[in-house]
């Protein structure tokens, strides 16, 4: 219930509706919870409400970290599959 | 896309592991509450466990909205679905959820009840428009995630003047969970459930924001680690929690910044503020009454509540006896406990509401947990 994906805004559709991209798939989504959606931006979408914006900075501050951890301990790659070869 | 694909970086989960490896007290043992049955299931998925050290374990929390729904509520909604001029409208995981004596909302609708998925709420005034005739009531359960969506469903109705729409609200609100938890004798008294802190939710704190956990870290003196539903997120979040527990800091900490900030979303609340208000109590299952823990109609908009509509009432019934959901739903037990799990209890033929959602411990121990299922001793 709570799983909500990010989306990026590809088109304003007007009266609190936008068209958001994830990876090919467009959907129609409400934007009546946020206010000042512009093109571009990241969403983070709820049973086809945009709960909040995804803020891109942050999410780059996060992945920069996610980087520089894995190079400084080298860590293996598929470790989240450690089945797998 | 980057930013979802970004949060599951093999390498970066491998240099967690080794970081909070490194960083683990082995003289102690670290019990971490999952509040949401997304991380539930996040931590199944990508196999989070197996990058844990012994002595950190995870304890599956209730944040399941419609695992928590109360079998009374699920009945008086069936009940509802049977009226010949009502057409039910709900999200798609409360259709197979097991009501008293085996029914559900999709048996319901196969005996010819016409009962509605709806991905998007807004999808249950589109069918209100266009069926003028029929009454359409919005079954609404969830946690504050969801809840903004139903306050402007709403104000949207009233805004079109639908007269043949309202919406049985059985929305609740997590710090309120969070706290009988802590309050619990289970916790308190027995022993039974050891909670040294909190991966807080990601989606409920978007909109509510992290300030609602500060009382409770403060006032319990437990962590509390808003975490992403990526299982990077995850790891960093339990990192960063066995860093507090180390330190004996207990104050809430923010893992996920790309999407939750302090205050939260304001107008979503303010939405909420205007048209919902609290309960003084509700019954959830697993957990009872819990008093200021779910949200009703306000007075204001009370031609949209379809509990005055239709005068719904709520019979008390009892639960299945062989289903452990509510100890499950409390942390008490773990699916492998149950003796009807993997069973005669299955996500094809669920018996306990834990089994059926994409967020339930039952479910996600099911499809992702290797090996034989092993019957309770």
């Amino acid at each position: 219930m709570c799983l909500a994906v990010p989306a990026r805004v590809v088109a304003l559709l007007g009266d609190q509706w936008v068209e958001t991209d994830v990876g090919g798939v467009r959907s129609r989504v409400s934007i009546a919870l946020i206010d000042d959606v512009a093109l571009g931006d990241y969403l983070i979408v709820h049973a086809g409400f945009a709960i909040t914006r995804l803020d891109v900075e942050e999410a780059e501050k996060s992945l920069a970290l996610f980087e520089e951890i894995a190079a400084h301990l080298q860590g293996a790659a598929h470790a989240l599959h450690p089945r797998l070869p | 896309m980057r930013y979802i694909r970004g949060f599951r970086e093999g390498a970066a989960a491998a240099a967690f592991e080794k970081l909070i490896e490194a960083e683990v007290d082995p003289e102690r043992d670290y019990h971490l509450m999952e509040f949401c049955g997304g991380h539930t299931h996040a931590i199944f998925r990508y196999g989070v466990e197996d990058l844990l050290p012994d002595n950190v374990h995870l304890v599956h929390g209730p944040g399941c909205p419609v695992c928590v729904l109360a079998m009374p509520r699920l009945d008086a909604a069936i009940e509802l679905a049977g009226q010949d001029n009502v057409t039910l409208v709900s999200y798609g995981d409360m259709l197979r959820v097991p009501a008293s004596r085996r029914r559900s909302l999709l048996k319901a609708r196969a005996q010819g009840a016409d009962v509605r998925m709806a991905y998007s709420a807004l999808e249950a005034l589109d069918i209100a428009a266009a069926h003028p005739g029929r009454q359409v009531v919005f079954f609404a359960i969830g946690f504050e995630t969801t809840t903004p969506a139903t306050a402007h469903l709403i104000l949207e109705a009233q805004r079109l003047g639908l007269r043949n729409f309202s919406v049985y609200c059985n929305h609740v609100v997590t710090p309120a969970a969070i706290q009988s938890i802590l309050d619990s004798p289970e916790v308190r008294e027995w022993g039974q459930v050891r909670v040294d802190g909190f991966i807080g939710p990601s989606h409920v704190s978007a909109v509510i924001g992290s300030r609602p956990y500060e009382y409770f870290a403060e006032e319990y003196q437990r962590p509390v680690v808003i975490a992403g539903f990526e299982p990077l997120d995850v790891m960093q979040a339990i990192r960063m929690l066995v860093q507090q527990i180390n330190d004996g800091r207990a104050c809430v900490e923010n893992q996920f910044t790309r999407g939750v900030t302090r205050d939260g979303n304001g107008k979503a609340q303010r939405l909420v503020a205007e048209v919902l208000e609290l309960r003084p109590s509700f019954e959830w299952r697993g957990l009872g009454e819990l008093p200021y823990s779910g949200l009703r109609i306000k007075s204001s908009f009370g031609e949209f509540d379809a509990e005055r509509r239709f005068a719904m009432k709520a019979q008390p019934v009892p639960e299945n006896a062989a289903c452990q959901c509510p100890a499950i739903i409390r942390g008490v037990k773990k699916p492998t406990d149950c003796a009807i799990f993997g069973t005669a209890c299955t996500p094809r033929n669920p018996i306990g509401s834990c089994m059926v959602s994409a967020e339930g411990a039952c479910a996600a121990y099911y499809k992702y947990r290797r090996g034989p299922v092993q019957a309770a001793g």
